[in-house]
């Protein structure tokens, strides 16, 4: 036996599975198909949980997705701890350990219910009112104490060891939730041959099938049918049948996320498989049969353990075979409450009475619970609740009567306030909601996306209705996806009709007390009506300054009843006061189930060059660049970053250094107007540069400040190989693409990244030409037929070549592009070629150091998107005959052209061993005291191997008619004192080009 | 009254049926000597300061929905200072000089947190980035300082050092003066202040068209409840800021994209300050009720809507996953979208317009909640005046024309 209050029979558990479970370190038994939260109750534990605000011991309230109070945290160990789960969801496995959050020491015995005899003070808003003074004691006290009084589960502190996998899928119709309405729904779009995805957040198809134990369908009983359909679909090879699985969000064009959990119900989680996976879903046509959820009522005491929502107590007991008390008192406002009574019946309890705040209740279900001796208290509200840790009487009013209360005895009090249809999603689809005066319910209005709602979400609570809707939606999405009609079918099914009713707000004539409305946050009817009397009047307004509808429940439970007090403290009509915003996601999703496989070193692509494993062998020390490892230099063994980069330096200007340059982007600009578009995106004239030629092109934003940069080599007339920089690839593409899709769509251009094609190996230095002659075949060196920014095709180590004789040290130079396979052998070729020669590899480092001994610029660096070809010194760069290119027209405005603009400079230090600060700001008045007039900061700065000393780059504000002059750059300590130079510090005349 | 916890006791005791509303929702008069257009924090704190410093009373904030429903209430409350340009570090100092007192001043609990600001640094570029802005700030007064790996994780625990992530932390910048403010509190605390003082605050008033004399100076609004005429008009529309100027014949410079943000269930502290990271996108802290706050980015696309892409929310997951190992089993509660006006430097505008009586308050894309205050303050100096605030000046719509931007963004570009 599992427990005093389970029933002798009936359910949909398996009794002969009995399952071990702790609860806060209670061992207790449940079956398999119990959620924790009906085990609990089978034991005849209601108290699960505490308020967050006042700290109220608080019970299971609902029997779904909805639950407000009961939130656990369950610990699998190993750093699976997974905080705020709702204990109506979480299946029962072999030792599931769960544990009560937000009380301290004990769910029993709990410090912070004091707050609760403080409550008057902490009406709606309070913290805004006080804390205030004095000001000092905000930062140590006051502070402090608000936020450890934040939260409710604790959060885990162990990193996840657990998977999350992501599924894309298409579909013609996806149809949200697998009750009667979803069934059908599905039935109907799957007979035309449509593709079919069922999704439901629950164990198993069927909803509120499962807890029906007197409804027929087609002859069979409803949950047996339900099982019956959910088979047959799962078994068709064009339909998907996702139980567990949320249809959580709607994304434009009818994309749905779909959380589906996969293994946390595993008794052993089946290692082949993610914990949970995210499912993208494209569907032509959504049918929304996401059904309702039940209403509390709104009464002092409504929130202590055992105050459940009648429908729950239902199906505890039909569906988990679980008498959730002995004695129940019921208080209702439609048939709900009888359903449950005569559940709760049939399940041993005894009922002491039904309140139901119709004048006249009438109906099949009444009659039934008359026929079972129930007695029957109509016209008569719910005043209130006794009891500590769980209910223990409820007192009863006759509305418009004397004061006279009724005192009944009781273990459990079930309440009913109607039911409000699920039209999240809809209302995530961007549809307008309309309210339905006669239901007292927002239904489904005007379509924005291709979707159709039925069922209980559309204001249909009969089960024939449902059915039917269903189906016709069904059909209806099938045909407007364009997969033809199903025959026509109606579902022959028996059971009671259910009759109208239904309430919204507080309960009339109920005494003092605090009648909650939100349960997890703690907001009160009076909390409302107080927000309303301070002004607060938009429904937005109410739910930010109470907090009401913000919990992890977001209101599902809640929210209309706050609607409904909010409308009558203002005497206005429901709709006019309107209804929040519906957000995904419909329940809580995992982080990680969103973040999929992106993790680790699958968090971003990771690109490595064709020479990084050969780098990474020899001991290169790497730098992140975009998405590329870079190496930054390659240390021997003893050398620091300092050493190294000097030695490589120093091999450069004295004999060769070769230098992986593949990351630098690249792009094929083809076709008979390639010259042209090269002429409208840089600054440079391109028309007249003969093929065979290479050419430095300077790229400008619209607002006229250097983009990017790079070298440009002309193949043919129509042929363009364009080099951008690292980072800037991307973004150099798309802004061409976007030109040339939006501004020059005259032109016949075409652009290829190459950028992966390519191997780039730099043979820098003196002996360069020496080194690769060797291994070149079909190109001449010499400088005469191959000098300085030219380019050839042939031939190296007997691998086709675009060789390109260029540098970006100063010294004589080559690039040797090869197709990325051969990049390695190659570049190992060099290096054999170059080894008597001293040719040694050298990283970005040293790259830097070389480029900035030249003044010549890195976009990034020298620049930040505010310098502009004049501030850089690249002037020469700019076609003065061309009429246009992008940026020219900026170039020109008057804060352009104006004095007092930073310029490209170079500084010395006095001191020449002192290595400046890259980014340190620069002063005229080397007294200058806080808040300091910064005229210019450092961009690069380095040792210089080839000069002895320090050297550095610099953007100040006039900057070259200064040059000579002495500024300071402030550091915490001190003033170091510089000279502006030219920003040219190794052989100014360019002689060493040609080796 | 008073805000207190004397007041509130006094309340408690008498059951609270004294709830007197926190400002006054009169009908709309037809003439005002200022029309702020958009009840968001700036436009309430531009009312606030007309009517205390500049004894101008006679004013309406104009709302198309409920005031605070914007930006304002739908930002992750970031409130820094530590921007490099000179303008912007004056600009945004001046405000947050301002948060340290607001609660006192507005004698409402806005519940600045100056829990510190960590910005991370994640390759050689970044820490380039970073120590240039900890150089300027230090010269303009502005605290900043350079955190090492092993620093920042001491200042904020969670933080995954370990040097095999796919972009390892080397280092941050912590300005330990930044922090977060309750949203909400900050718009309402302006509204009740300005309404003490006399200015009328007209929600559900949608400003239908912006009616100019033969001069061609602005005069009156027309709105959904009627005209309503004019001295002067300041438009404060956020990313609504382009609809509502061409109704006077303006065209910004402004761009407007959806921009999305989201909270975890809530629970206990467990993560004491803010954490930035540019570089991959995640931005995070926790709030007083215990959620982690987390701002993810804008869409690629402009759009009115205010929701965003799936891949969006998923990118800045991605980030905190990866950032915060522990937190993957943390839940999505909430997501939401807001529409941010982004310009062509993504620095506001603070000024006149070339429109006589016209004055815009703009531009403030994705960071504007930490300037609210002092926006405020120096657009009400601004259109009181008629001339722009110093610390506003250089923030004028004309910059674009004569190319004086101040870009902080293009600042932290990445090219190699």
């Amino acid at each position: 036996m599992s427990g005093a209050f389970r029933t002798a029979s009936g359910g949909r558990i398996d009794r002969t599975q009995p399952i071990l479970f702790g609860f806060d370190g209670r061992a207790m038994t449940g079956f398999r198909g119990d959620t924790l939260a009906s085990a609990l109750l089978a034991n005849g534990v209601h108290l699960v949980g505490r308020s967050f605000k006042y700290h109220r011991p608080r019970g299971i309230v609902a029997a779904g997705s909805e639950e407000p109070n009961a939130l656990v945290t369950v610990d699998r160990g190993g750093g699976r701890l997974t905080p705020n789960l709702r204990a109506t969801q979480l299946e029962l496995r072999r030792d599931l350990k769960a544990t009560s959050q937000n009380r301290f020491p004990s769910l029993d015995f709990d410090i912070g219910a004091v707050n609760n005899l403080f409550s008057p003070l902490f009406s709606a808003g309070f913290y805004y009112k006080t804390f205030m003074w004095p000001a000092s004691f905000w930062k140590h006290v006051y502070e402090p104490l608000i936020r450890s009084a934040a939260g409710l589960g604790r959060a885990p502190t162990e990193p996840d060891p657990d998977r999350y996998l992501h599924r894309y899928a298409h579909c013609d119709v996806l149809v949200i939730g697998a009750g009667p309405a979803g069934l059908a729904a599905a039935l109907a779009a799957a007979e035309t041959g449509a593709r079919v995805i069922l999704c439901d957040e629950q164990s198993e198809p069927g909803g509120s099938l499962l807890a029906e134990t007197e409804a027929r369908i087609e002859g069979r009983p409803a949950a047996e049918w339900a099982a019956g359909v959910a088979r047959a679909l799962a078994g068709q090879d064009r339909v998907t049948v996702l139980p567990r699985t949320t249809a959580f969000g709607w994304f434009p064009d009818n994309l749905i996320g779909l959380a589906e959990r996969v293994t946390d119900h595993q008794d052993r989680p089946d290692p082949r498989l993610p914990r949970e996976r995210l499912w993208q879903v494209r569907a032509r046509e959504v049918v929304i049969a996401a059904g309702a959820i039940e209403r509390p009522l709104v009464f002092p005491g409504n929130d202590r353990p055992g105050v459940m929502l009648a429908d729950a107590g239902r199906i505890y007991a039909n569906r988990y075979g679980v008498r959730v008390g002995d004695r129940a008192v019921i208080a209702t406002a439609g048939d709900s409450g009888y359903r449950a009574a005569l559940a709760l019946l049939g399940a041993g309890a005894t009922i002491a009475a039904i309140a139901d705040l119709r004048e006249d209740p009438a109906g099949a279900a009444v009659e039934a619970a008359r026929q079972a001796g129930i007695a029957i208290r109509p016209g008569t509200a719910i005043a209130g609740s006794r009891g500590g840790h769980r209910v223990t009487e409820a007192s009863l009013r006759r509305i418009g009567g004397s004061d006279r209360v009724e005192r009944l005895d009781c273990d459990v009090l079930l309440m009913s306030g109607g039911f409000t249809p699920a039209v999240h999603m809809f209302s995530q689809s961007r549809g307008r909601l309309r309210f339905d005066a006669a239901l007292q319910a927002f239904l489904p209005g005007k379509s924005a996306a291709r979707e159709r709602s039925a069922g209980a979400c559309n204001g249909r609570f009969d089960l024939e209705g449902c059915l039917d809707e269903g189906f016709t939606a069904g059909a209806a999405a099938a045909k407007a996806a364009g997969c033809g009609s199903p025959r026509t079918r109606r579902f022959a099914r028996a059971g009671a009709v259910p009759a109208p009713g239904g309430f919204l707000g507080a309960v009339p004539g109920t005494g003092k007390g605090k009648a909650f409305v939100d349960f997890q946050n703690d907001v009160t009817a009076k909390d409302l009506q107080l927000a309303t009397r301070e002004g607060f009047r938009s429904i937005e307004h109410v739910k930010r300054y109470t907090t009401t509808g913000m919990a992890t429940d977001q209101g599902k439970t809640s929210n209309m009843n706050a609607l409904a007090i909010v409308a009558g403290a203002l005497d206005r009509p429901i709709p006019e006061v309107g209804l929040t915003t519906f957000r995904m996601p419909y329940t809580p999703v995992t982080f990680g189930t969103i973040a999929g496989a992106s993790r680790g070193m699958l968090f971003d692509p990771l690109r490595h060059t064709p020479i990084h494993d050969w780098a990474s062998e020899h001991g290169a020390v790497f730098e992140d660049v975009g998405n590329w490892k870079r190496a930054r230099y390659f240390p021997r063994s003893g050398e620091d970053m300092h050493q190294a980069v000097a030695r490589e330096c120093t091999a450069v200007r004295m004999a060769a250094g070769m230098f992986d340059a593949s990351t630098l982007g690249k792009i094929e600009v083809v076709g008979p107007d390639a010259a042209t578009f090269l002429e409208r995106m840089y600054t440079n004239a391109w028309a007249r540069l003969a093929p065979g030629r290479l050419r430095y092109g300077l790229m400008l934003n619209e607002a006229g400040f250097i983009m990017d940069d790079g070298v440009i080599a002309r193949l043919a007339p129509d042929r363009f190989h364009v080099t951008t920089t690292t980072g800037g690839a991307p973004g150099v593409l798309n802004h061409m693409e976007d030109y040339l899709q939006t501004e020059f769509t005259d032109l016949k251009v075409w652009l290829t990244s190459i950028t992966e094609q390519y191997a780039v190996i730099a043979v820098q230095g003196p002996r360069a030409r020496e080194i690769i002659a060797p291994l070149v075949e079909g190109i001449d060196l010499s400088p005469a037929a191959m000098p300085h920014m030219s380019v050839q095709t042939g031939q190296i180590c007997g691998v086709a070549t675009r060789l390109f004789r260029v540098s970006f040290t100063g010294e004589l130079g080559f690039e040797i592009n090869v197709p990325a396979d051969h990049g390695r052998a190659v570049w190992e070729a060099v290096l054999q070629a170059g080894a008597a020669y001293g040719i040694v590899p050298y990283g970005t480092e040293a790259m830097h150091v070389l480029r900035a001994e030249k003044g010549y610029i890195i976009v990034g660096q020298e620049t930040d998107g505010t310098v502009t070809p004049a501030d850089a010194g690249l002037d020469w760069a700019i076609g003065k005959a061309k009429k246009d290119f992008v940026g020219k027209r900026s170039l020109s405005r008057p804060d352009i052209v104006a004095p007092g603009r930073k310029q490209l400079v170079g500084l010395l230090t006095h001191s020449p061993q002192e290595v400046l600060e890259e980014g340190a700001q620069l002063v005229a008045d080397p007294h200058a005291e806080i808040p300091m007039r910064m005229i210019g900061h450092v961009t690069s700065s380095y040792h210089s191997a080839a000069l002895g000393r320090s050297i550095a780059l610099a953007l100040v504000a006039d900057g070259r008619s200064l040059l000579g002059q002495t500024l300071y750059v402030p550091m915490p300590d001190r003033m170091i004192a510089v000279t502006l130079v030219a920003p040219v510090f190794y052989d100014q005349e360019g002689r060493r080009l040609d080796g | 009254m008073k805000f207190s916890l004397l007041s509130l006791a006094r309340n408690a005791v008498s059951g609270q049926t004294a709830g007197p509303a926190q400002w006054r929702s009169p009908q709309p008069r037809a003439v005002y000597d200022v029309v702020i257009v958009g009840a968001g924090g700036h436009g309430l704190a531009t009312a606030y300061y007309l009517a205390k410093e500049h004894g101008i009373r006679n004013v309406a904030v104009l709302d198309r929905g409920w005031l605070g429903g914007g930006n304002t209430g739908r930002n992750t409350t970031i409130i820094r200072s530590n921007y490099l340009w000179d303008e912007s570090a004056r600009l945004y100092d001046h405000a947050h000089r301002m948060w340290e007192t607001l609660a006192q001043e507005l004698n409402y609990n806005v519940m600045f947190s100056p829990r510190g600001v960590m910005m991370l640094a994640h390759n050689v570029h970044d820490e380039q980035v970073v120590r240039r802005h900890i150089h300027a700030n230090r010269g303009n007064g502005v605290e900043n300082e350079w955190l090492s790996p092993e620093q920042a994780k001491a200042f904020c625990p969670p933080l995954n050092i370990s040097s095999d992530m796919r972009y390892p932390i080397l280092g941050a910048a912590l300005q330990r003066r930044g922090g977060t403010a309750r949203h909400d509190a900050v718009a309402w605390g302006y509204a009740r202040a300005a309404s003490a003082m006399g200015v009328d605050i007209l929600q559900n008033c949608e400003v239908q068209a912006i009616d100019r004399d033969a001069t061609g100076r602005a005069i009156a609004v027309e709105t959904s409840r009627g005209r309503i005429a004019a001295g002067k008009i300041g438009v404060v529309a956020a990313g609504h800021t382009s609809v509502v100027m061409a109704m006077a014949g303006l065209r910004m410079p402004l761009e407007s994209y959806p921009l999305q943000a989201l909270v975890s269930e809530p629970v206990k502290p467990c993560f004491p300050c803010v954490v930035m990271s540019n570089t991959i996108h995640a931005y995070l802290s926790q709030s007083y009720k215990g959620e982690l706050v987390i701002g993810a980015g804008t869409d690629a696309y402009v759009s009115y809507s205010q929701a965003g892409g799936l891949h969006i929310s998923a990118h800045t997951l991605d980030a905190i996953c990866e950032l915060f190992p522990m937190f993957r089993r943390m839940r999505m509660l909430r997501n939401w979208g807001g529409i941010v006006d982004v310009t062509p430097d993504r620095s506001p505008v603070i000024g006149l317009t070339p429109v006589p009586g016209l004055f815009v308050n703009c531009g403030w894309g994705t960071g504007g909640f930490k300037a609210t205050p002092g926006s405020g303050h120096v657009f009400a100096h601004t259109i009181a005046t008629g001339t722009p605030h110093p610390i506003a000046a250089p923030f004028s719509l004309e910059r674009f024309r004569t190319g004086r931007l101040i870009d902080e963004a293009a600042a932290a570009a990445v090219a190699h």
